[in-house]
């Protein structure tokens, strides 16, 4: 891999950028693997990167039925925050930011991480209740964490309408300043860049669909459209179409997968400097450094694979925005997209083991997990690797469905978040 | 925005209905005797097929009355809405 530095962007500067090489190779899958990532999103390919990096196990295949980073990790809008009730969420929120905190040095790739806070609104007594909750909960743990006045987050924001005559008004506002957002893109090109560095394959276009078993019942390795290859443990990372990967396996999910949608606006000048989210009307919405205004939708109310989502819940949350911002009525959309979320019942991921011995699993990350991709990726890694969770996943089996001991987020927050 | 024909009222928009998830899930008769798997699977785990799936609607802002219908999760297109009560009906002949 040859590092970015400022050395080689001169250099390359004089010589009319010619000189750029491929950021990582398109290896052919070879028979073996130690270890066998199903899915090459951000959480997938972070997954190879710290296989890698932190436990020595190289010789690591990523699997991705099409092109890396084109499912839910482009499809996001890109929030990034740790601000959660329950003390496991946040301690695995928590442990992303901070590796956020220094992934760009850490692959040598800017992921444009931008610090520019999130601030979550609250419209009426409940809100105000339940998020005050959180800022002290957070605060017990060492998460920041504040309370604003209306005039307060109007300083903070100053595109936001804090007018009291507005349908559902802002009476107060909590924000994580660390919070932020990174450009999703860059995450899966950065890990995919540090991984194939470290010797990791990651092969495009090349769908499992199905799973070898030795005579013990543990995984052997899978079969994919690209052929048979062997491997002793394999790691499912699919997120909306987990339900489906683990079918191959035999196995079934608490899962559910639904449409999100997301959608951006024409480009304008910087006018937005922060996050700004709402689940009492709904929306969020951020500037990107292009300077489009980026907005989530809510999900579909039904399962659904059709990475489309119905106009009404995206017309929804528009007219949310243009009652916090009535400014942006103006503005055009460009795009609108959806993606293939996988919901747990308690709104919390699954990331451990399976009833089949090799066989892992990290999904159920719903409507939020690109906020937790390195996060996910390196306490993943930690469940691979030795077999046992990491402290930090380990709340999150697949056996609470069994056991009860649930890590309700749903219940905490009251909406997909 | 899906339309459902509600069986009761006929064809409305989507915003009309409530979606309650997968149908034909039978709750144990007798809890108490079959253990937490079990349990477990009757309350959190579901199909979410991609392909036909069964599930429950309600008409909230109609008839109120509940319903089930089998709709592809591929192309969101709805097969056949049927009442509580009656067997899933059996798929379409696949067209030309």
């Amino acid at each position: 891999m040859r590092r970015f530095s400022l050395g080689t962007l001169l250099s390359e500067a004089f010589k009319g950028h010619q000189g750029w090489e491929r950021q990582w190779r398109s290896p052919e899958p070879k028979p073996a693997y130690d270890v066998v990532i199903v899915g090459g999103g951000g959480h997938g390919l972070a997954t190879a990167y710290y296989l890698a990096k932190e436990h020595g196990l190289a010789n690591v295949a990523v699997l991705e039925k099409a092109w890396i980073g084109g499912g839910n990790t482009g499809r996001n809008t890109t929030i990034i925050r740790s601000n959660y009730l329950q003390e496991e969420s946040a301690a695995i929120y928590e442990h992303a930011v901070k590796l956020w905190e220094g992934l760009s040095r850490e692959l040598n790739y800017n992921v444009m991480f931008s610090q520019r806070g999130v601030m979550m609104l609250a419209h009426n007594t409940h809100d105000v209740q339940s998020l005050r909750r959180h800022v002290y909960a957070n605060r017990l743990v060492g998460i920041d964490n504040e309370w604003l006045t209306p005039d307060e987050a109007k300083r903070f924001c100053p595109a936001l309408n804090t007018s009291p005559d507005i349908r559902y008004p802002v009476v107060g506002a909590a924000l994580q300043r660390r919070g932020g957002v990174a450009r999703h893109d860059a995450v899966a090109w950065g890990y995919a860049r540090a991984a194939d560095a470290l010797g990791v394959d990651i092969i495009e276009n090349c769908e499992v669909v199905g799973f070898q078993r030795d005579a013990g019942g543990a995984v052997a390795g899978v079969e994919t459209s690209k052929g048979e290859i062997a491997a002793t443990r394999v790691g499912v990372v699919a997120a909306g179409h987990t339900n489906v990967v683990m079918a191959r396996a035999g196995l079934r999910m608490p899962l559910e997968s639904f449409p999100l949608q997301a959608l951006v606006s024409e480009p304008i000048k910087p006018v937005f400097p922060c996050v700004v989210m709402s689940n009492t009307v709904h929306a969020y919405i951020s500037q990107s450094d292009k300077g489009e205004l980026v907005i989530g939708a809510g999900t579909d109310q039904y399962v659904s694979y059709s990475q489309r989502g119905g106009l009404h819940i995206a017309t929804h949350t528009l007219e949310a925005i243009c009652e916090l911002f009535p400014q942006f009525s103006r503005l055009r959309m460009l795009r609108n997209w959806g993606g293939i979320v996988d919901v747990t019942p308690d709104r919390s991921p699954i990331i451990g083991r399976t009833p089949i011995e090799g066989l892992f699993v990290n999904c159920g990350w719903g409507t939020g997990g690109f906020k937790a991709t390195p996060g996910s990726g390196h306490v993943f890694a930690h469940t691979i690797a030795t077999g046992e969770p990491h402290a930090i996943n380990a709340p999150f089996t697949l056996d609470r469905f069994r056991t009860g001991r649930l890590i309700d987020e749903a219940a905490a927050a009251a909406v997909a978040h | 925005m899906l339309l459902l024909d509600c069986p009761y009222c006929g064809r409305r928009p989507e915003i009309e209905f409530r979606c309650g998830g997968e149908a034909h899930i039978a709750r144990p008769p007798e809890p108490g005797t079959i253990g937490d798997a079990a349990w477990g699977e009757f309350l959190f785990y579901r199909t979410s097929p991609k392909g036909v799936h069964a599930e429950r609607w309600l008409h909230v802002h109609g008839c109120r009355r509940w319903f089930n219908a089998l709709r592809d999760t591929m192309s969101d297109k709805i097969i056949a809405t049927y009442p509580m009560g009656t067997p899933r009906p059996a798929l379409p002949e696949a067209g030309p």
